[in-house]
């Protein structure tokens, strides 16, 4: 076979776990190297995912139509009622306002948009050529607002200015300016911000069903199933719970900084961290044991009806190898342990945007010989999948074609999932998914198992 | 109630760089490489892989704050290299986005610049390049442009040859496969371009192919100027902006322009076509095949006739399916795109002479929101068009027949057939059937028989 070499330049953002050898830091938290094919996006993306699930805003794209035509309902982010997120708006700017500036089309396209649609706020993003052009947007919002009523907000998304976690950031920023905006009366001392949670497939709805069964109020999630109401008045809550490490960490540390909430990182796949996310938050509230009871009561309930069924695919599925290589490195943590509750080892794990702490922790928890990966692209994973005889890839939808012409099994864990992985009933779906796939006998003909070319 | 609009709400078309990528995939050993922002390319593999379910690496210059300062050159060059080493290309396509073209950088002379600055290094590959700034025209545009860009580049004079070439448009691989299979028949030699019919649906991989195989040979696109003719599908498509055009511009080879040979009439012209360049009668199995076509038309003619359908897409797809189902009787009471080549109308008329008392109705640079609000007043029985119609056709439960690009929420868009009378007859047991299943579904009885 050809072999297959690593980028010059890319070295440093490799590893692989060896006894023995010493353990440099891997490098991350870089931009990507011009050339090579990341699997990354860009600031734009980054904002854009965080914000897309709030339903009653209306999120509009200030910029040529690519940006918002390849964003327009893409995810699998439900809404129990308005669902203005799932339209995309776009200024769809063209020559002319290339070179006259884009701001009255901005203006104007706000409008009519807020008079059609009745938001309960803008967002505005501004893509790559926005500041080229010299447009003002903050001022267009500020105008905005004021004429309409309803706040208006900019973000800060030109795509080549930072990295997908710089999106992350202008998004958080565009949250700041609207949470400590609402009313806090009535909210209970026993009560949580759900951060960086998007509702994919539903999967906030059942958080949130545990943490009520433990009499937790759940003040605001952000932003699955988000609505701007909740937001504002997101600063009442007593703790941030932070899930998808990337994209709300920053949001959870100004919280604590203006309003002196502090928050605690959790993860919601597999059962091992779905129950701590749940004994974790009632540790916060020693003063009262029932809460820890009634999370005792809620794991055990779900455990007992969960781990019989799990038996099945752990029985097919043990000895089998899996690749991971998805956004945000905290979701690695959780699906190499929920792998292992299946009877499967990791053999590659990586991420788009894991720091420094995070590849530390990865190192520790990872099996020797496993391969450590950040902001990887199709030929290295291509590479380690096949010379380490993965029988499994869990990635997203750039991910997917790579792992099925190599002919093994594929777990999607994206946005674009339209099945909920999260929670005690996200893993049975998680493990059914990964048995049906890894365990397809279509793989027969694949030539890597010696099918027929 | 009318509300003012400025703003594209859900739009019907994509962005220019798009349709450049998925032309630069038809080229053999070609990576397409995106002169601008990660995300760009990001989204754009994100989109073509829904459709086609196949890798697809676009490489990108990955822009920084420095070079939108100071220019995008030293980022477009550093992406070269890697390309070049990680992919070891034979050729690579570099198109623009709105961010490079808006900053002014110089392509064209950055990539003679880096030509002789890596002219020792491993072997150089062909650099095509191609203007494809986003806020102009959409995908449809990026295409021709790459595809005119990849002969400019390429094509050279040389000794006449019986060689035809063929400029097939944005069809699908199944279409791209159908055209060299009837090319082959005819005995006539091909140039086809591009050709992503094995790129974008291929076989599985042994091992794993930093490009896949298939494409057109960057060495059979020199021998374009020396073909003895050129076809090209699309009748929105201008000779100043086409690949055939230009080859008639520079080497004087005559352009053949003929709409999407999409039913029987605009296949019998592709086909008489074909009879005239290459001196052979069309071949018995392509007889046999518009026979069958036209018996169908018979058994199916009642299910469709007078049936309203609002039509969208790519202009030229939209002026060929007018063509179509006004020959098997329907009507399409708006034929509508997002594109805006000001050419729309004009030639539809040219096809459908009859247009204006058959009722049909010609919108340009249109979003779905328009779209909806014609459906609303115009009421059709269907709809045809691409996956991105779904919405409209759910809220107000319209039927939506799909086509084209991009097949987003069912299997198997690429292999779909659309061209000739084999594709004619695919897309018209789909139409009858769609009547059938409507009127299935709606009778109280329950018919087993329809």
């Amino acid at each position: 076979m050809e072999q297959i070499t690593i980028l010059e330049g890319r070295q440093k953002q490799i590893f692989e776990k060896k006894k023995g050898v010493a353990q440099p830091d891997i490098a991350c938290d870089t931009s990507s190297l011009s050339g090579s094919v990341s699997q990354r996006a860009c600031v734009f993306c980054g904002s854009r995912v965080v914000l897309y699930p709030i339903a009653d805003a209306i999120h509009v794209v200030h910029g040529p139509i690519g940006c918002a035509a390849y964003t327009w309902d893409i995810r699998g982010a439900v809404s129990s009622g308005p669902e203005l997120h799932r339209l995309s708006f776009s200024t769809d700017l063209q020559e002319m306002d290339v070179i006259y500036g884009g701001e009255k089309k901005l203006y104007h396209s706000l409008i009519e948009l807020i008079e059609q649609y009745k938001p309960k706020a803008a967002f505005i993003y501004s893509t790559c050529i926005v500041g080229l052009i010299g447009d003002d947007i903050d001022a267009v919002c500020k105008k905005v607002a004021k004429e309409s009523g309803i706040p208006v907000l900019p973000v800060h998304s030109e795509g080549f200015k930072g990295t997908k976690k710089d999106g992350y950031k202008a998004a958080c920023h565009a949250l700041m300016k609207l949470i400590g905006t609402g009313s806090t009366e009535e909210i209970s001392k026993y009560s949580i911000n759900i951060l960086g949670e998007f509702n994919l497939a539903g999967e906030a709805w059942i958080i949130r069903k545990y943490y009520e069964k433990m009499g937790i109020e759940v003040v605001a999630t952000l932003t699955g199933d988000g609505r701007i109401d909740a937001v504002r008045r997101a600063h009442g809550a007593t703790l941030n719970v932070v899930q998808c490490s990337g994209s709300m960490t920053w949001l959870a540390k100004e919280m604590e900084a203006k309003y002196g909430i502090p928050y605690i990182r959790v993860s919601y796949f597999g059962i091992e961290d779905m129950s701590k996310s749940l004994y974790d938050v009632a540790k916060y509230f020693p003063d009262r044991p029932d809460i820890m009871e009634a999370a005792k009561a809620v794991v055990s309930e779900e455990v007992k009806s969960l781990y019989p069924s799990l038996q099945k695919f752990k029985k097919a599925l043990t000895g089998k190898k899996a690749a991971i290589y998805v956004g945000g490195a905290f979701k690695t943590f959780s699906l190499i342990k929920a792998l292992r509750s299946i009877g499967m080892s990791v053999v590659l794990a990586g991420s788009q945007t894991g720091d420094k702490n995070d590849y530390a922790r990865l190192k520790e928890m990872c099996d020797e010989g496993t391969v450590i990966v950040d902001d990887s692209n199709p030929v290295e994973l291509s590479k380690f999948i096949l010379e380490k005889e993965a029988d499994l890839l869990i990635g997203g939808v750039k991910e997917r074609p790579i792992a099925f012409k190599l002919g093994i099994g594929f777990c999607d864990h994206n946005h674009e999932r339209k099945i909920p992985l999260a929670g005690f009933e996200g893993m049975y779906n998680f493990a059914l998914e990964v048995y049906q796939s890894v365990m397809s006998p279509v793989w027969q003909f694949a030539p890597r198992k010696g099918g027929i070319l | 109630m009318k509300h003012a609009k400025t703003a594209t709400q859900n739009a019907c078309k994509l962005c220019n760089p798009l349709g450049a990528c998925l032309a630069f995939r038809g080229i053999e050993n070609c990576v397409p490489f995106l002169h601008g922002s990660q995300g760009c390319a990001t989204y754009i593999r994100r989109y073509l892989i829904s459709h086609y379910k196949e890798p697809i690496d676009i490489a990108s210059s990955n822009f920084h704050e420095e070079s939108a300062v100071f220019g995008g050159s030293h980022n477009l060059k550093i992406g070269l290299k890697n390309v070049s080493d990680q992919y070891k290309p034979e050729v690579i396509g570099v198109a623009t986005t709105c961010l490079s073209e808006t900053i002014g950088d110089d392509v064209p002379g950055i990539l003679r610049e880096y030509k002789k600055e890596f002219k020792n290094g491993s072997p150089m590959p062909i650099l095509i390049h191609a203007s494809t700034p986003s806020y102009q025209g959409s995908h449809i545009d990026g295409f021709h442009a790459a595809v005119r860009a990849t002969v400019k580049t390429l094509a050279e004079k040389g000794e006449p040859q019986e060689l035809i070439n063929l400029f097939p448009n944005m069809v699908s691989p199944a279409d791209l496969r159908y055209l060299k299979e009837i090319f082959s028949d005819f005995k006539a030699p091909l140039l086809l371009l591009p050709d992503y019919s094995q790129t974008m649906d291929g076989g599985p991989w042994g091992e794993y192919h930093r490009i896949p195989p298939g494409g057109t040979p960057a060495s059979a696109i020199v021998r374009a100027g020396s073909a003895k003719a050129s076809i090209e599908f699309g009748s929105t498509l201008e000779a100043a902006k086409s690949a055939a055009g230009y080859l008639d511009d520079a080497f004087g080879i005559p352009r053949h322009h003929l709409s999407l040979p999409i039913g029987i009439k605009e296949s019998d012209r592709f086909f008489s076509l074909l009879e005239t360049l290459t001196g052979h009668a069309r071949p018995e199995k392509y007889e046999d095949e518009r026979r069958r076509l036209v018996d169908a038309y018979a058994d199916g003619h009642k299910y469709v006739f007078e049936k309203k359908v609002i039509l969208y897409g790519e202009e030229d797809l939209v002026v060929a399916m007018t063509a179509f189902l006004s020959e098997i009787g329907m009507t399409p009471v708006l034929c509508a795109s997002g594109g805006k080549s000001g050419l729309l109308k004009r030639r539809i008329k040219e096809l459908v002479p009859e247009m204006d008392e058959l009722g049909i109705k010609v919108r340009e640079g249109v979003d779905f929101v328009d779209i909806e609000d014609e459906a609303k007043v115009l009421q059709p029985d269907f709809l045809i068009g691409n996956s991105k119609g779904y919405t409209m056709s759910r809220k107000n439960d319209i039927p939506l027949l799909r086509l084209g690009f991009p097949i987003h929420d069912r299997f198997g868009g690429q292999r779909m057939h659309h061209l000739g009378y084999r594709g004619t007859q695919e897309l018209f047991d789909r139409i009858v059937n769609t009547v059938i299943e409507q009127r299935q579904n709606a009778s109280s009885i329950g018919y087993t028989y329809m």
